[in-house]
């Protein structure tokens, strides 16, 4: 019972934040209600056992992928957006469709759904057993993994960098 | 206890709110988030159904999706800032072209 009350209650702060993102029209707001989707999303996964999960999902995006986007935000002084004809045409289609696709999606899963449920607590989400299928089964798609980030930060500095930089290392080395 | 459907439901309303916003929002800083809204359901479902079949792959693929999401930011990110220097908007519609 209290599983689902606090399944509730922040499924509410998630669903809220993630309307209050569509709604806001500085991008800054917006990123401030995305980390409260993300902070009720790792209450979520503490509720189904998930606990390695849930650490991580506190670190890297509500902490680190979020403090990026906040800094590339005040970086270029985003301000407020301005609507197009564009924007209007999207909500105009994408209201009606949203309203139909969700719905729908309501409809199958409540009607399909039978009476298995989710038993809390009993999956052993620990990061000892995450860790012993992470660096065993999972061991050559990890390498491969840090291999990409690898690539992504040598590609962040180069698209980052102002052209006068770069020129000035082409020329030195 | 919590029925599977509804943290699939919960999952489908914030991938719904992901493709809304991609689809809605001219900033694009704001469509980038969007797209971190979207990956976010999409794990939820992930750890949803690996708490109900008992199996532990479904958190490492979370893992693995939010190292790929972790550089897409860095890289995305570091792309808007390139477009913010070129063409000095971060209006999508009057980003068409892709040379400057």
């Amino acid at each position: 019972m209290l599983h689902l009350v606090l399944f509730l209650i922040f499924g509410a702060v998630c669903i809220a934040g993630a309307i209050n993102l569509l709604v806001q029209r500085h991008p800054i707001n917006s990123a401030l209600s995305l980390v409260v989707v993300m902070g009720s999303l790792a209450v979520e996964y503490l509720l189904l056992g998930a606990e390695f999960v849930a650490a991580v999902q506190v670190i890297v995006y509500a902490g680190a992928v979020m403090v990026l986007f906040v800094f590339v935000i005040m970086l270029l002084n985003a301000g407020e957006e301005e609507e197009t004809r564009g924007s209007r045409v999207a909500i105009l289609f994408g209201i009606p469709g949203l309203t139909i696709g969700s719905v729908l999606l309501a409809w199958v899963l409540i009607a399909r759904s039978g009476t298995d449920a989710v038993t809390l607590g009993a999956l052993p989400g620990s990061p000892r057993s995450i860790a012993q299928l992470l660096f065993k089964d999972f061991l050559l798609p990890f390498e491969v993994t840090s291999v990409l980030v690898l690539i992504a930060i040598m590609g962040a500095v180069v698209l980052a960098a102002r052209p006068e930089a770069v020129e000035h290392t082409k020329k030195e080395g | 206890m919590v029925p599977l459907s509804y943290y699939l439901l919960l999952s489908g309303i914030l991938f719904a709110c992901g493709v809304a916003g991609f689809l809605i929002k001219r900033n694009i800083i704001t469509i980038f988030m969007s797209i971190e809204l979207m990956l976010n359901g999409v794990n939820l479902s992930f750890v949803a159904f690996a708490a109900h079949w008992q199996a532990l792959s479904g958190q490492v693929f979370v893992f693995f999706v939010m190292v790929v999401a972790a550089a897409e930011a860095a890289v995305g990110l570091a792309i808007i800032i390139a477009v913010q220097r070129t063409r000095e908007t971060l209006n999508v519609d009057q980003v068409n072209l892709l040379k400057l």
